[in-house]
């Protein structure tokens, strides 16, 4: 038989009876621990508790009532206090420092991304200097983000969620902090390289490749912890979020490696790997991160489990397997061959399944409990995620359809779908864990709230701009583009009033990563920059001793040898 | 002494008890284990269908007899053209007219993986801000015409959004030395006294430019190839 045809048909019947196994396994659960799992990250009576650190104490509140006004008063015993804090405290450092990192690149990319998006509809604007023409900042960009922003947000996320999910110390931290300090000494240089015009000249994989060993090393390194610390867990099942942040430190590494790996890909066969790997960036690295985020904070701030344990694995194996095949999408109507692409649209179509399983955790966990997002700055950004998650990815099959592809390939469209995904859902989800997080990392509560309001709006706004002006810009593009009667240039010429839409948009979002990036540095002020210094210093190296460290913050202050919290 | 990674019962909850209980030392290591294992092993089924399977097929499709390698100056062109970032507004793959009116707008015939023989890096690119680059030294050989564009486009395209590049041209009062290249600028966008002298970086893209040509017919397209050779 045909060899394309064949192959065609054994991906198509392995992934169908893939989907099978994997549903009757669930049943089994053979994949994974079953629902007790779901409220391992409560500690005994700690359901109906909510627990929002970026909330004022008047939001929290609030927040209890509208949840569980039973609750309102429960009585913690004072060693499970005293282990959360043990486990916050063993990850604050190294938590902190990816953090404030990702703070400052998402400052710096936001920038990059604002003069790119201008110098679309003014071309002669800072034209004068090389490093600041339209092809070199779109990567700096794009890299900046990728690699600066949601990676290192992800993994000081990820690297504070591990001690808490398995009730135990961070093991290894300091390996993390090389990694990290690897990494970011890796987004620095290939930003620099970016704009000397040193670049490997692919999408995604623009940094030199001798700029990659260090993220490739780094990005292995920030994993060594979760693996020591899995040796230590005090827990009987992986919670979800252990899967998705597991596996994703996982690939990552090995996709980079893979994808940079010089001298090693050619010509055509390049171009499927660029996009095996763009794509699997995108879902088997930050998709993971933010869905481990996502998963734990919507119940934690609940105080309820997510809606249902099993489905939650079922997202998890059928993300891992149908998202690590749809990269060929990108090439529809490319020169590579016809099965290749045939495959990533099928795999694009059931991508259908893992969203569908997350879809309805996270939305069932939240409906009927709307008026939380009130009183919750954390759960406003991570559900406003969640749904942008959604309509995200059923975009992305969507688009993945030949007829669909047709129109939006080539042009803004897919531009604006990109943004839906790493921004609508990653950063939102980013920012919320970020809100949550800091408070127990710094024990001081975030300063001004109205300027997380402030934040939420000027970002929302923005992006809503964004994501609206570029997707009808793009699909009118792309028509325009299929049309042989209409020249090419009027193709462009009509996207124009768009572009600037998306400017004025993107000027809009810069400003809030502003005002959060003021909020965050003046989180860190309340100590004065030595005390800051001071703070981070002890809870790494006063192991036992956590009592000085803590102190400000009454609540959780908790002293570890019996007191009552 | 347990061992390290052994639940402790103080941080057992009523809920967690009984499945701790059935579930036993081997059963609960056992979820690392599938994680390992299980996101290996889709991570190189996804790898060899994307990676390795198009390595093993195309690894040996024999260059069409009408392209030619580039030259070094070509080569320079061609890095000119990454390190600028032309790939981000312009694709070099134009689509079958099955799919897209590419060939009606001279953007030439649909591409075939052939036709990338000498491309490492690839710059099939993703956005169409500009037109298909692939043939565009077909549909404009001249270099006048390519240097005058880049340092001015919108004296050659008006409403054109492509950046100019003037940091790849010099300029010179009075006249360019002998063996320098000048720019040739519609009047109107020429400046009085003053010469525009073209870089070798500007030299070196336009040459680059200028080679992309796959007019030749094309080769059988992959596929048929293949069940060919079965």
């Amino acid at each position: 038989m045909d060899l394309t045809v064949s192959v065609l048909l054994a991906t198509f019947i392995t992934s169908v009876l893939a989907l099978f196994v994997f549903i009757a396994s669930m049943a089994k659960g053979l994949f994974g621990s079953g629902g007790a799992a779901a409220v391992q990250i409560f500690d005994e009576d700690e359901l109906g508790t909510v627990e929002d650190p970026a909330a004022t104490r008047a939001q929290r509140g609030n927040l209890q009532q509208a949840m569980d006004p039973s609750h309102a008063r429960t009585q913690r015993s004072a060693q499970e206090v005293a282990t959360r804090l043990r486990a916050d405290q063993s990850s604050s450092l190294v938590v902190g420092v990816c953090l404030t990192m990702a703070v400052v690149w998402l400052v710096l990319a936001s920038v990059a991304g604002l003069v790119a998006s201008i110098k679309l509809h003014a071309p002669d604007w800072w034209v004068s200097q090389a490093w600041l023409t339209f092809g070199r900042i779109r990567p700096i960009h794009l890299n900046l983000v990728a690699y600066g922003w949601c990676s290192m947000a992800g993994i000081g996320v990820a690297l504070w969620l591990i001690p808490r999910l398995l009730k135990t110390e961070l093991v290894g931290a300091r390996y993390a902090m090389v990694g990290a300090a690897l990494w970011a000494l890796g987004v620095a240089a290939g930003t620099v390289a970016l704009a000397l015009g040193y670049s490997d000249g692919l999408e995604w994989l623009e940094y030199p490749w001798q700029i990659d060993i260090l993220l490739v090393i780094g990005g292995a390194l920030v994993g060594f912890p979760l693996w020591l610390t899995l040796l230590r867990r005090r827990v009987a099942h992986l919670y979800v979020s252990v899967w998705y942040i597991g596996a994703g430190l996982l690939w990552f590494p090995i996709l980079f490696l893979v994808a940079n790996w010089p001298g090693l890909h050619f010509g055509v066969q390049q171009a499927t790997m660029n996009w095996w790997f763009g794509h699997n960036v995108l879902g088997l690295w930050f998709t993971p991160l933010a869905l481990a985020a996502s998963y734990y904070f919507i119940p934690k701030v609940l105080g309820k489990p997510i809606h249902s344990y099993n489905l939650s694995l079922l997202g998890f194996w059928s993300l891992a397997f149908f998202y690590s095949q749809v990269g060929g999408h990108h090439l529809i109507g490319g020169p590579v061959p016809s099965w290749l692409i045939t495959i990533s649209i099928v795999q694009s179509m059931m991508m259908v399944v893992p969203v569908l399983a997350v879809a309805i955790n996270q939305h069932f966990t939240v409906l009927g409990n709307f008026r939380a997002l009130l009183y919750s700055p954390t759960l406003r950004f991570i559900v406003l995620g969640a749904m942008f998650y959604t309509a995200a990815s059923v975009q992305g099959s969507l688009q993945a359809l030949r007829s669909v592809n047709t129109v939006t390939h080539f042009t803004h469209y897919t531009v604006a779908h990109a943004h839906l995904g790493l921004y609508g859902f990653y950063t939102m989800v980013m920012f919320g864990s970020i809100y949550f997080i800091m408070p127990r990392v710094m024990k001081w509560e975030w300063p001004y709230p109205r300027m997380i309001s402030a934040h939420f709006w000027l970002v929302v706004s923005g992006f809503a701009v964004y994501f609206v002006g570029l997707s009808f810009g793009g699909w009118y593009q792309g028509l325009a583009m299929l049309n042989k009667d209409i020249p090419f240039m009027n193709s462009m010429t009509l996207t124009l009033p768009y572009l600037q839409a998306r400017s004025v948009g993107g000027a809009l979002m810069t400003l809030g990563h502003l005002v959060f990036a003021a909020h965050f540095f003046m989180m860190g002020w309340k100590f004065g920059p030595r005390r800051l210094g001071a703070a981070l210093l002890k809870t790494r190296f006063a192991s036992g001793a956590y009592a000085t460290a803590a102190a400000p913050q009454p609540a959780l202050s908790a002293n570890t040898r019996g007191g009552a919290p | 002494m347990s061992p390290p990674g052994r639940p402790k019962g103080e941080f057992r909850s009523a809920e967690h008890e009984g499945t701790l209980m059935s579930a036993g030392l081997g059963k609960w290591e056992m979820d690392e284990l599938r994680l390992v294992v299980g996101a290996m092993v889709i991570l190189s089924l996804a790898t060899g269908l994307l990676v390795v399977m198009p390595y093993m097929l195309l690894k040996d499709v024999p260059p069409p007899a009408g392209l030619k390698p580039y030259t070094p100056v070509q080569l320079q062109g061609r890095q000119v053209y990454i390190a600028n970032g032309c790939v981000y507004c312009h694709s070099q793959q134009p689509r079958d007219i099955a799919q897209a009116p590419d060939a009606l707008r001279g953007w030439g015939r649909a591409s075939v993986a052939a036709d990338y023989a000498y491309d490492t890096p690839h710059l099939l690119g993703t956005m169409r801000t500009g037109p298909d680059l692939l043939n565009i030294g077909a549909r404009q050989p001249s270099r006048d015409w390519h240097l005058g564009h880049l340092y001015a486009p919108r004296a050659y395209t008006p409403g054109s959004i492509m950046p100019a590049y003037p940091f790849l041209f010099e300029l010179r009062e009075g006249a360019a030395r002998p063996g320098e290249v000048v720019v040739n600028l519609p009047p109107k966008w020429a400046l009085p006294g003053q010469v525009v002298v073209a870089k070798p970086e500007a030299l070196a893209l336009v040459e680059y430019l200028i080679s992309l040509d796959r007019t030749y017919p094309a080769l059988k397209p992959l596929p048929t190839a293949i069940s060919g050779s079965n």
